[in-house]
């Protein structure tokens, strides 16, 4: 039925995809550019085989913008968006959400304000319409305001003892002294406490607009369809957003060793240094190297040498970790106090042995059998694919990126692996936080 | 609706984790969930197969009729440690071979152990297919373990210990409320083991362990992805199907029989008060039947119930502790009736600052007392089965969940027909059964309430 609309000044362009396969099968997957009547745009993949639909959209600037002093708005602002709107107070919103089996949510990152829709096609509309209320017409009534503001304080309260989230917080706080980065995401009990309703309504009316706003749709809906959708449910907001770009981070000084003291049996250690960001012509060589070094499931140089060998942790690995004002090499491994010491000294002669010795011919070519094999495995489910489709937008890769992929793979050599591992692999410029009773390691530069 | 809880890499399953594991609430329902097709080889392995065309992809998926409740006594973390143990190397595929070649062929891997299972499963493009169920069949029988490998891997499992439970206070307190929950049933053990216990266990013991529970007799294979019958059938015979029925000399497997939980006739009372607690938490559980265990017909109707009751903001708990009197930040309810032992309805509620366990406990009993007194409501129940029969529409989605629920619930003894019919089962429920249910479960007198606390009150 839905074929038989034509709506004038919609544009459709399509790209077909192939996803190879290592045997050399291929199967298509159709991206296809949407863009509406009004302009706005989405990038959609057909998918009939179940009368589902997911929808990711993100904004572009996220927690890092939240004002001084209201660390933690975005968030704030991700519980209580779908808490009421239009003539819906938060109860008769979320049984309408419930009734119709509509999922809706928001999060905030740092660099990103994000939604993800999920419907069954039969309520399609009334999802969107749903989508709409909470985008254009959120009500902010004091009651799930301070239910919401209750359950993050509570949050902080679990956090505050939580080794984990110590630790990144703290390494954030070491890594970035200057830069919004250094804040935290889910701000602090003082700072959501002072966040009011205005700052709320101020947020979306500031930070949602139809310029920074990008949108993935996976699953049983036509273009045609989806591009009235849009003009619904998108048109009302305003056309532009205020300024999301964030100064450039300084780089990490790095070389910083934190203990934070806590009473728990095992310590959590991250560690990070200074990296490299998405649109770096070097990102896959790195990503290839990384791979090696801590990312390979089983098979990672630190998985290895840490846990198969020694027995230290039960997860351990590294992460190229790239954000939109800076990049960093990231990692993370848990250990009992008293193993401490040697784990970071592996995790440090490890990361020298990469920048000295780089990788093997062997290990290059694992990693990419790895690298290009595993990408079809990205593409099992409709919300994994919506989110690939988001991810594409927001790194401008382009629409025909999944074809280009594994070509950027292919081509790294291991001339390119070893000089960005000499290029950007220095122990000396780790910063390491370890929050437990570590014997033998102490604060320190 | 059904709740697995899936760890990180080899990872370990325990029902009811609250912690750091992600959760992927997956349901089976709408006539004929998954359509999966099964065959069953001569030497007893049984495979089944669910059809998914999204991408030329598997998910491949052994799952053993083992899980740490049938580990023996002073042997806990027994099945736990073998599944670790497992990607170690047979004659075939030496010394971390396994994972190797799972990666250079592009796939991804992992491990879980439960109460009542252990399951392995690759991910991999759909023509690797028969290179995974060839190392799967082969480290079925062939499993070689060196001191060395037990020594290394129980350090591991210690940290994950760790990690999971001792840095964890509300883990820990989880422990003392399993054994107290259950006075005999071995559930009331952790699937990770005792530390002790796990210090304590040798090379010999997972040998045995394995030999005793490994083979194709107690396994179930399950793919799910884009291949027929015709195209699995003759690589399940080439791989699985080489494997000796039974082992030589020829052993009877010995079944699962499992001490018997009595019936439940005292309340218990736990608490745990940490340093590193800021957040207080609250909980109460019952025993109630399981879909293999007790009075199995209530279980769909408490299915249907701890949704009313406690899932989401438009529940019950939800709408009056936290919504309305303004006592809780979070309040709701579990109940997984996916075991092949009792199961538990607990429920639970987190205090807002200010609010003393004391108040809290009185709103939850408030809520359960009104619930026994009047029942649920017709609207409640047909709003709440449209609700769970759309979630098995959703679970069709992922090329995994029908895997996972499928062996899940066969590995318990289910039947395939059990799964399909779930909607339709659902949507029998009545509300006198659901108000029976209530009234034969939730008796305060048989539960285990537990607090978990800051070591000072107030801080």
């Amino acid at each position: 039925m839905n074929g038989r609309l034509h709506l004038p000044g919609l544009a459709l362009l399509g790209f077909i995809v192939l996803i190879f396969l290592p045997g050399g099968e291929a199967q298509a997957v159709e991206v296809e550019r949407v863009v509406s009547p009004k302009g706005i745009e989405a990038w959609l993949v057909r998918n009939h085989a179940n009368p589902i639909i997911s929808l990711k959209l993100a904004f572009r600037g996220g927690a890092a913008l939240d004002p001084k002093g209201k660390e933690g708005l975005a968030r704030m602002v991700s519980t209580v968006l779908d808490e009421g709107a239009g003539d819906l107070n938060s109860q008769t919103f979320q049984k309408r959400l419930d009734d119709l089996s509509i999922t809706l949510h928001f999060s905030a990152g740092r660099d990103t304000f994000q939604g993800t829709l999920k419907t069954l096609t039969k309520n399609r509309d009334e999802a969107f319409d749903l989508l709409a209320l909470a985008l254009n017409k959120p009500r902010f009534d004091g009651e799930p305001i301070s239910r919401m503001r209750s359950q993050l304080l509570a949050g902080l309260r679990q956090d505050a003892e939580d080794p984990d989230e110590i630790a990144s917080l703290s390494l954030f706080k070491a890594l970035f002294p200057d830069h919004p980065y250094g804040r935290p995401v889910k701000g602090t009990p003082e700072t959501i406490r002072a966040i009011t309703a205005d700052d709320l309504r101020a947020f979306v009316s500031r930070r949602l607009a139809r310029d920074n706003l990008l949108i993935g749709v996976v699953g049983d809906i036509t273009p045609e369809r989806l591009g009235m959708l849009l003009d619904k449910t998108f048109g009302g907001l305003p056309a532009r957003a205020s300024d999301w770009r964030l100064p450039e981070a300084a780089k990490p000084a790095g070389g910083k060793t934190l203990v934070v003291k806590k009473p728990v049996p095992q310590s959590a250690i991250v560690f990070a240094q200074e990296g490299l960001k998405r649109d770096d012509p070097d990102f896959y060589a790195a990503y290839v190297m990384n791979h090696v070094l801590g990312a390979g499931g089983f098979t990672s140089r630190l998985y290895t040498e840490i846990r198969e060998k020694r027995g230290l942790a039960y997860s351990v690995g590294s992460y190229l970790y790239p954000l939109d004002a800076a990049g960093l090499i990231y990692g993370s491994a848990g250990t009992a106090n008293k193993r401490v010491a040697e784990t970071l000294k592996i995790i440090r002669s490890q990361w020298a042995r990469m920048a000295k010795k780089g990788v093997t011919g062997e290990e290059l070519k694992d990693a990419k059998t790895y690298l290009t094999g595993s990408f079809p495995l990205r593409f099992t489910s409709n919300g994994r694919v919506a989110s690939i489709l988001i991810g594409m937008q927001l790194d401008q890769l382009g629409i025909d990126y999944l074809d280009r992929r594994n070509g950027y793979i292919e081509a790294v050599t291991l001339e390119d692996v070893n000089r960005v591992a000499k290029k950007w692999l220095n122990p000396k410029k780790l910063t390491v936080v370890v929050v437990g009773e570590p014997e033998g390691v102490s604060s320190g530069k | 609706m059904m709740t697995f809880v899936q760890g990180d890499r080899r990872a370990l399953l325990p029902f009811f984790a609250l912690v750091a594991v992600l959760l992927v609430t997956a349901a089976r329902v709408d006539a004929a969930v998954f359509n999966p097709k099964t065959f069953r080889l001569s030497n007893g392995i049984q495979v089944v197969l669910i059809p998914n065309n999204r991408v030329p992809v598997a998910t491949h998926m052994v799952w053993y009729r083992v899980g740490s409740a049938d580990e023996e006594p002073g042997k806990t973390g027994a099945a736990h440690l073998l599944e670790h143990l497992m990607f170690k190397g047979t004659p075939a595929y030496p010394s971390g071979a396994f994972s190797k070649i799972v990666a250079r062929n592009g796939g991804q891997e992992n491990a879980f152990t439960s109460q009542d299972y252990t399951g392995y499963y690759q991910t991999i493009a759909v023509d690797r297919l028969e290179k995974v169920m060839a190392m799967e069949a082969d480290r079925m029988t062939n499993l070689i373990l060196s001191e060395n490998d037990v020594k290394t891997e129980r350090l591991v499992v210690l940290e994950e210990r760790r990690q999971r439970i001792d840095n964890n206070p509300s883990a820990i307190l989880r422990e003392y409320v399993n054994a107290a929950m259950f006075l005999n049933y071995p559930y009331r053990n952790p699937v990770i083991g005792w530390a002790d216990e796990i210090r304590s266990l040798t090379r010999k013991d997972i040998l045995a362990f394995y030999r005793r529970w490994y083979g194709p007799d107690n396994a179930i294979v399950v793919i799910a992805g884009d291949v027929t019958v015709e195209q699995v059938r003759p690589m399940a015979e080439r791989t699985y199907g080489k494997i000796p029925a039974v082992s030589k000399p020829p052993r009877p497997r010995p079944g699962r029989v499992r001490p018997q939980e009595p019936p439940q006739k005292a309340s218990r009372r736990v608490v745990l008060k940490d340093e590193r607690v800021r957040q207080p938490f609250w909980s109460r559980q019952f025993m109630a039947p399981s879909y293999r265990n007790g009075a199995t017909g209530q279980a769909y109707a408490l299915e249907v119930l701890s949704e009313i009751f406690g899932d989401g903001s438009t529940s019950r708990l939800y709408r009056s502790l936290v919504v309305e009197r303004k006592l809780a930040v979070s309040a709701g309810v579990r109940y997984d009736p996916s075991a092949l032992g009792p199961a538990r309805f607990v429920v639970y509620a987190s205090p807002r600052l200010g609010v003393s366990i004391e108040q809290l406990k009185n709103a939850v009993a408030d809520e359960i007392k009104i619930l026994l007194k009047s029942g649920v409501t017709s609207d409640e129940l047909e709003r709440t089965v449209r609700r769970m029969q759309a979630d098995a529409v959703y679970a069709r989605d992922s090329l995994s969940t029908g895997a996972q629920v499928l062996g899940e619930s066969l590995v318990i003894g289910m039947s395939i027909d059990d799964v399909e019919s779930w909607p339709e089962r659902i949507g029998a429920v009545t509300v006198e059964q659901i108000n029976a249910a209530a009234r034969a479960v939730l008796i305060r007198g048989h539960s285990v309430t537990s607090t978990l606390l800051p070591l000072k009150e107030g801080s």
